[in-house]
């Protein structure tokens, strides 16, 4: 990444290393340092260490070693929010990418009314989710069905909402909606980083604009792509506030989150075999990033 | 925005329909404005406008013809029965209070620690307790809140803090990493040479800090900035789990009432939902720039 290229060039800074740091310096670092530690370290070890006890939450508790872990990876409901999480984020990250793409491309070529297309894109991303789920709910509710009976198509006649089988497309769509615009921002930047004389050069060879599209700047922009599909599949993963807002999880079971698993068992008294649980997905979490961590990099030039 | 970029697929279709006698006349045609694309976009752009316009005419509406259903006529008469309604029913200034001191509680505490502590580490990479202190801090965004809530639900709550100043700790915490990294990223190219003459005239580091380097910071405060306020104003999932007392809720979180209650009023909840969401979109106006920057610089650098 960016960042560590960096980095190695500060490391070989002319040697100040002999003198001593100046105390203010930890005046500077040691109010993050110790607030994050509490704030988040802290409560990552504790859950941790209770994902391997009987603990509800409060009162005597015993150590149970992984019994935790074996009843989660038994536990269908437990495995249906995670085939319900990653089935949602891989449709929602194709959805979304293949949408933000093709904005980009459309904004940054040669169209009238740029800068306000540009505003308006962008609102999305600064609605909070759990009130634009409620407005969308209201919309998949009524106006939809409405619609669906006015043009007799006979599924849409009832809300996709209580349906157990469709209820995602519409959780996919609101998550789209509001992930848009910021993957769109990303694609432009890359975009705008493709060097114009490129596709002049290509145009005069007479490549037509679809090849030039998909054979230069496609592969030009793939770095971008790689950081779109990752950062959207790991935020994806922690959907919480639109599933509530829309579907609450339901109808049934149907749309259950891991986070909103992990809460709800929370609410009922399962404290230590949810903390298993967010452990697994902790795991889950680090993976994703390490898969990240080892696409980008050799990528630093994306800027 | 210079660079002549390939327009949209739907475009090319019809370029490439009279391909070869159209061949010469191609070159000028690119500079023209591309009227397809424009309609194109312009009619996604109806697709994001129309969730808000409901929004905005539903909140209009008298409770009459709000239950009406019709999503999409507008409000007649017109009438502000709903925001008044609204306005009681959620306590909305109590609400607004509170989001805000959480907004801005988030958003300055996270632009105050970030550039503190970024400062240091920049200034001290040669030292490891500074350099794996970045790191650290860094590695929670590998971190889903979902994964630490439930520890976190009971130490706020243990401590005291299952309250707004509890929200405001554990939100700028998480805010931490992506603005140490972009603050460190925006210190390094600052030269030092700049921080070095202020010593000389005989300026202490923390007089170089707030005197030189907070104001050379602040284009990168200000994205810094939006973000938190983003994060926080928004936000759901922490204050609903953290915040025990319900009286003391966010405005998002407040909306949750037409969920339960008053749920045939479609023109109180979309008012008050109009009411929660505005704050947001206005300052988004204001500060497009850097909300647009924020995003590039952010996946670029993370």
């Amino acid at each position: 990444m960016t960042a560590t290229s960096t980095l190695v060039t500060q490391g070989t800074r002319p040697p100040r290393s002999r003198r001593r740091v100046e105390p203010i310096y930890y005046l500077f670092l040691l109010p993050s340092l110790i607030l994050f530690t509490l704030a988040i370290t802290v409560p990552g070890v504790i859950g941790i260490f209770f994902s391997f006890t009987d603990s509800i939450g409060i009162g005597d508790w015993n150590f149970i070693g992984f019994t935790n872990y074996i009843a989660l990876f038994s536990d269908p409901a437990i495995l249906q929010s995670y085939l319900f999480t990653f089935g949602f984020s891989i449709a929602t990250v194709i959805v979304v990418n293949v949408v933000a793409f093709l904005l980009a491309v459309g904004l940054t070529s040669r169209i009238r009314l740029k800068t306000g297309l540009r505003t308006i894109f962008v609102i999305p991303m600064v609605i909070s989710g759990i009130i634009i789920a409620y407005v969308f709910n209201f919309l998949f509710s009524n106006s939809v069905p409405a619609a669906g009976t006015a043009l007799g198509i006979p599924w849409l006649e009832t809300s996709l909402l209580a349906n157990p089988d469709l209820a995602w497309i519409a959780i996919v769509i609101v998550t789209a909606w509001q992930a848009i615009p910021g993957t769109m921002l990303i694609y432009i930047a890359g975009l705008l980083s493709v060097p114009g004389d490129v596709n002049e050069a290509a145009d005069l060879d007479g490549a037509s604009k679809p090849q030039q599209l998909f054979r230069i700047t496609v592969p030009l922009v793939a770095g971008y792509v790689v950081i779109n599909v990752i950062l959207g599949f790991k935020g994806f993963l922690n959907a919480y506030d639109i599933i509530v807002g829309l579907t609450g999880g339901g109808p049934g079971t149907a749309t259950r989150s891991i986070a909103m698993t992990i809460i709800a068992g929370f609410n009922g008294g399962d404290y230590a075999y949810q903390m298993a649980n967010a452990t697994v997905f902790f795991v889950v979490a680090i993976l994703i990033s390490l898969l990240q961590l080892s696409l980008t990099r050799g990528r630093n030039q994306l800027s | 925005m210079t660079t002549s970029q390939p327009a949209l697929a739907f475009e090319q279709a019809d370029a490439t329909l009279g391909r070869t006698p159209a061949r010469p006349a191609k070159r000028p045609r690119m500079e023209r404005v591309n009227w397809s694309s424009t309609v194109i976009l312009v009619l996604c752009a109806v697709t994001v406008l129309l969730p808000l316009y409901v929004t905005i005419s539903m909140a209009f509406k008298t409770t009459g013809q709000a239950v009406d259903g019709n999503a999409f006529s507008l409000p007649a008469p017109f009438s502000i029965d709903g925001f008044v309604q609204a306005w009681n029913l959620t306590k909305f200034p109590v609400g607004a209070a509170i989001s805000l001191l959480v907004t801005a509680g988030t958003v300055i505490c996270t632009i105050v620690l970030a550039a503190f502590a970024s400062y240091a580490i920049v200034r001290n990479w040669d030292r490891r307790l500074f350099r794996y202190s970045f790191f650290y801090l860094l590695a929670a965004m590998f971190i889903p809140f979902p994964v630490v809530a439930l520890p976190q639900i009971q130490l706020t709550g243990r401590v005291g803090l299952d309250n707004p100043v509890g929200v405001i700790i554990l939100a700028t915490m998480f805010q931490l990493s992506f603005s140490v990294l972009l603050f460190t990223a925006f210190l390094r190219s600052i030269p030092l040479e700049l921080e070095e003459s202020a010593r000389i005239d005989g300026a202490t580091t923390w007089q170089t800090f707030w005197r030189l380097i907070f104001p050379l910071l602040a284009p990168m405060s200000a994205t810094v900035g939006i973000f938190a306020f983003l994060y926080a104003w928004n936000d759901f999932m922490m204050p609903s789990l953290i915040i025990s007392d319900p009286a003391l809720q966010t405005l998002p979180v407040r909306q949750n009432l037409f969920q339960t209650q008053f749920s045939n009023n479609y023109n109180v909840s979309f008012a008050s939902y109009l009411m929660a969401m505005a704050p947001a979109i206005v300052a988004y106006l204001f500060t497009q720039r850097w909300v647009m920057e924020g995003v590039t610089q952010g996946a670029v650098k993370g």
